[in-house]
């Protein structure tokens, strides 16, 4: 009890402090239950009138955020599928077996770490139109699934070189090949791993701008949210009410999977920062 | 070494060996999705980009006027590419300098185990990280707008001001607005760096602080802040290497103005990549040169900070 009443001054800065953080989160919501007219006059007042669900419905129909919603959803998707199936493939191969080549191939994906992006994205365009996938969906979802971060595999690697070898030995002498034992008894042993990779990749796609955008240039209906956003504030400038609509349906999923899968989020950031 | 081993029995080598390449070849089908992946998208563009460099190219049409150095020459004869340089590092600048004593603030007080609801609060101060920028950036607009912006009714609110500012319309108060935004942003992945460092810190230190009579201050000054130091090049290295790369947030929020106050430099390669506002056709040679440049400057930055990282870890044992 007294160790709480010591606590309470540390607690007011604290509040304080982590209400002016979320504050503009609180505003966004407060902004997107009102009409453009109450946004107004409202100034710091953020309990709208009368909630209103006007914007949440403008947004999606006419502002085209289903379609944007639509498409951010198949690329995170399947991104994140091929970046976890790609990953756990290279780390069990480089934690289990010892081929020509191996050292040099844990190097060169080590250097790429340190590569930014704005390096890299005119040669990515480039092949992705040689490719003939400029403004199409499977374009962009190569793209961004060759963006992500080889660390998936070298963290992948690490955690494999950690389970015991008599598990896979066992399971070869029952008879399984080496691709049944990858998919059978290791994979399930890597749950912990697969959550960090798809929370990060989740992330990271969902949010990704630049790439969608070089991308999808000139092909409104491949928008993703991002996109879809930029392009909305572009068109509907005066809408503020319906652009924190927007906004909201574009980050709550985000949001909503934090909220449910922090603690990978945490142990897979501080575990890239780490390495 | 099993292979000489096993030389000694023929028919059991011969499994041995058959197996091995099995296991071999196995190892090879799973390492190319990602390998293939990689060279496509990784080593193959870092190549072209260089190879782009010298030519002057519009990015469509036959790769055929090499130009030498001439795309370097003018990028560090341009005016804008260094004040692009220049802007990206006082943009830099300013957030290492908000966010990481802040960061650590905030981290040494949650660092307490027994502070009720810890969690709680590193959640909030951890939300705006996994929001999306692009997002922000636009919603930023509107919150930092000269009518009716909620940064100005609060300011003029408590009095702080008594004029609305325009944030976003003057060179300097943009610049102080992205680097608010942006420190705002990314401060919870600091803290969450800055907190695993307090948590790996010797318990006996401070009990032997503590026995010898020293203050709080003392305590941080001559304990936490030496101990940290390895864990704050490292908070240090990522923070600049973001800060110098950022562009979502940039580009939706001011898109690089007004004028070219805020544009940054992967901004000013975007603008000659991929629009046709320098004389007519977009000039992907010239942004590969200025793309090269910049990369190769983040590049050496962060191996002397990694570097340093590294002797600053060392010297710590």
């Amino acid at each position: 009890m007294r160790r709480a009443l010591r606590q309470v001054p540390l607690h007011g800065v604290l509040v304080t402090a982590a209400l002016i953080w979320v504050f503009p989160f609180l505003w966004m919501v407060s902004s997107s239950l009102k009409t453009n007219r109450e946004f107004l006059a409202a100034g710091l007042n953020l309990i709208p009138a009368q909630f209103r669900t006007e914007n949440y419905v403008r947004a999606w129909d006419v502002g085209n955020f289903s379609q944007y919603f639509q498409n951010s959803v198949v690329v995170t998707i399947t991104t994140v599928a091929i970046v976890v199936i790609v990953s756990a493939l290279t780390g069990f191969a480089l934690a289990r077996v010892e081929f020509p080549g191996k050292r040099p191939l844990i190097v060169l994906y080590a250097a790429t770490l340190f590569i930014p992006k704005g390096y890299t994205i005119i040669p990515v365009y480039q092949l992705i139109r040689e490719l003939g996938l400029l403004n199409t969906l499977p374009g962009l979802i190569l793209a961004e699934a060759g963006a992500a971060p080889v660390l998936f595999a070298l963290l992948f690697m690490a955690h494999f070189s950690g389970i015991p070898r008599e598990l896979d030995e066992a399971a070869e002498l029952d008879g399984a090949s080496f691709g049944q034992t990858f998919l059978h008894v290791m994979l399930p042993l890597a749950r912990p791993m697969i959550a960090t990779t798809v929370v990060l990749q989740f992330m990271w796609t969902w949010n990704s701008f630049f790439t969608p955008l070089v991308l999808t240039l000139n092909n409104p209906d491949l928008r993703t949210l991002t996109v879809g956003m930029y392009a909305f504030v572009g068109e509907y400038n005066t809408d503020w009410t319906g652009l924190t609509a927007a906004a909201l349906i574009s980050i709550v999923p985000i949001l909503v999977l934090f909220l449910a899968l922090q603690r990978y989020f945490i142990a897979g950031l501080t575990g890239s920062v780490k390495s | 070494m099993s292979s000489r081993v096993l030389n000694a029995t023929p028919p059991l080598r011969r499994r041995g060996l058959n197996r091995t390449r099995a296991r071999r070849m196995w190892a090879y089908a799973f390492i190319l999705p990602q390998l293939t992946l990689v060279v496509a998208f990784a080593l193959y563009p870092i190549a072209m980009t260089h190879v782009y460099s010298f030519y002057d190219w519009p990015g469509f049409g036959p790769l055929d006027r090499h130009v030498g150095w001439q795309n370097y020459l003018r990028v560090v004869n341009d005016e804008l590419f260094w004040n692009a340089f220049h802007k990206s590092f006082v943009f830099m600048a300013g957030t290492v300098a908000l966010q990481l004593p802040t960061a650590l603030l905030i981290a040494i007080l949650l660092n307490s185990e027994r502070l009720f609801g810890r969690n709680v609060y590193r959640t909030l101060f951890f939300i705006p990280v996994v929001t999306t920028s692009a997002v922000i950036g636009i919603v930023m607009r509107s919150i930092f707008a000269t009518h009716n912006g909620l940064v100005n009714n609060g300011l003029l609110f408590v009095g702080l001001i008594d004029r609305p500012v325009r944030w976003l319309a003057q060179a300097d108060t943009a610049m102080i607005a992205l680097i608010v935004v942006a420190s705002w942003k990314w401060l919870g992945i600091k803290m969450i760096m800055w907190l695993a460092g307090l948590q790996s810190l010797p318990v006996e230190l401070y009990d032997a602080a503590k026995v010898d009579g020293a203050n709080a201050w003392q305590t941080f000054r001559f304990i936490t802040v030496p101990l940290l130091v390895p864990v704050g090049v490292v908070v240090l290295l990522f923070s600049i290497v973001d800060a110098l790369t950022a562009f979502d947030l940039i580009f939706t929020m001011t898109e690089g103005g007004p004028g070219f106050a805020t544009e940054f430099m992967e901004l000013y390669i975007y603008r000659y990549a991929f629009t046709s506002f320098a004389g007519g056709l977009p000039q992907l040679g010239y942004a590969s040169a200025a793309g090269v440049f910049f990369g190769l400057t983040v590049f050496l930055i962060s191996l002397a900070l990694s570097l340093l990282a590294r002797r600053a870890a060392t010297a710590r044992r």
